[in-house]
């Protein structure tokens, strides 16, 4: 070994080569096992995520920095712009406001009429992507909220428009998500318009979803809004999630052909929010009456 | 050296648009190709394997995916390394596109063990932008290992 050191010109093997590159696919192969089959691994993928973090802060800083420096630059003219835009939302959403109060007073009255417990409202925070995941066909996203702010696997993401994922990995200060439009994922949906009942599945695109279960009799169009069913137990009831886009009705076959667009826009996103929802609401709890 | 490893890890995880994310090359596998060659001693399939965990967690991919594969191309790479050093730039690169192609082959083989699904483009693309880019590479890298070892 000290004469092949010595003399770098000599055609020497790499001591032990072949052994070292043996035991470390063996490795990697057990790793593979290990985390894919029996998710052994949190905590590795944990504690290596905190050295990784720096990268993705380093990575995420530039566009941070642009979207700050986007704001301090804004002109006055689009300043006014967005104030007076921002004046006309906010009425016609104050008045929107006045009618959901008494809506919402008109609810918890029925429900008190029911005799049923009333809906607490979802708590919620807000939390920004960090990085998207570089492998689109997982469609999995980083966001900036982690074990320390509460945040546990499963827990449902929205955006201002709908569904935008859940929580699959929570690090310390980080979490991984999977998004709703990831090949993997199905959400259990109804209907908005008659709370028909069914699952939306990812497909790998950021616009369309896939509702394979539907029988061609099913009663659904173009334009029925999607919202979460809540019967997953991961997503509270009620945040929409798709709108449908086509259905095709095969008759040969046992289910139709319907795709969906979600609400969010997955691709355009850079904030989320989380949310906790209140302890599941059961009309029919034993325990409330 | 290792500060290379960390700018091709970041290159890695920077958000592209929705259509050029196929076409990103594998910044990773040919910066660890380049110093396996080159510095074979220092650069081996213990440091690949590791920077291949690194990249695992940090895309997020089942952990071991990248390691497997980067550390079989460095395998190769070491290998050969006296040769891959002699051979004339095309000729080179040629190799470059074969390894590239044996790395997402084993990335290929390992989601289709684990019934992931991916489109083709995702295999292919990475393969030809890294090997295009490859020449690039090779002169920004020989110009930091001529800079290292004039410090000593």
């Amino acid at each position: 070994m000290v004469a092949s050191r010595a003399n770098n010109t000599n055609p020497a093997r790499i001591p032990a080569l072949g052994i070292r590159v043996l035991i470390l696919l063996a490795a990697s192969i057990l790793l593979m096992v290990l985390d894919h089959r029996q998710n052994y691994l949190g905590t590795v993928r944990k504690t290596l995520g905190a050295v990784v973090y720096p990268i993705q802060v380093v990575v995420d800083a530039p566009f941070r920095l642009w979207d700050w420096a986007r704001q301090g630059t804004t002109d006055r003219n689009a300043l006014q712009l967005e104030l007076s835009r921002l004046r006309a939302e906010k009425l016609l959403s104050s008045a929107r406001l006045q009618r959901l109060t008494a809506l919402e007073a008109e609810n918890a009255r029925l429900r008190d009429l029911l005799e049923a417990r009333s809906h607490v409202r979802d708590q919620i925070r807000v939390a920004e992507i960090m990085a998207v995941d570089a492998n689109p066909y997982r469609h999995n996203i980083v966001i900036d909220v982690g074990e320390s702010d509460k945040v546990y696997d499963g827990q449902a993401i929205v955006d201002a428009d709908g569904v935008v994922g859940q929580v699959i990995e929570t690090g310390l200060t980080t979490s991984q998500a999977i998004l709703i439009s990831d090949p993997s994922h199905a959400l259990p949906v109804e209907v908005n318009r008659n709370g028909l009942r069914t699952i939306a599945k990812g497909t790998g695109e950021f616009d369309r979803l896939d509702l394979p279960f539907l029988p061609n009799n099913a009663d659904i169009r173009e334009g029925d809004l999607l919202v979460t069913s809540g019967l997953g137990g991961a997503f509270p009831s009620g945040y929409p999630v798709a709108v449908v886009t086509t259905v095709t009705r095969i008759p040969q076959a046992p289910f139709a052909d319907v795709s969906a667009r979600p609400s969010a826009s997955l691709d355009q996103v850079r904030e989320v929010m989380l949310v906790w929802s209140s302890e599941p609401v059961d009309t029919t709890d034993e325990s409330s009456e | 050296m290792i500060i290379t490893i960390i700018v091709s890890l970041m290159l890695m995880v920077v958000p592209l648009p929705d259509r050029a994310e196929p076409f990103r090359p594998d910044w990773v596998a040919l910066t660890l190709i380049y110093w396996a060659m080159m510095l074979p001693r220092t650069w081996s399939v213990g440091s690949a394997w590791v920077v291949g965990i690194l990249l695992d967690v940090a895309e997020g991919t089942i952990l071991g995916q990248h390691a497997l594969a980067l550390c079989f191309i460095v395998y190769v790479t070491v290998r050969f390394h006296l040769l891959m050093r002699v051979f004339p730039m095309q000729q080179l690169t040629a190799t470059i596109f074969a390894l590239l192609a044996l790395y997402q082959f084993v990335l290929f083989w390992v989601n289709g063990a684990a019934g992931l699904q991916v489109d083709a483009i995702h295999y292919w693309a990475p393969v030809i932008t890294g090997t295009v880019l490859w020449p690039v590479i090779t002169m920004l890298l020989a110009g930091v290992r001529a800079r290292s070892q004039l410090r000593g």
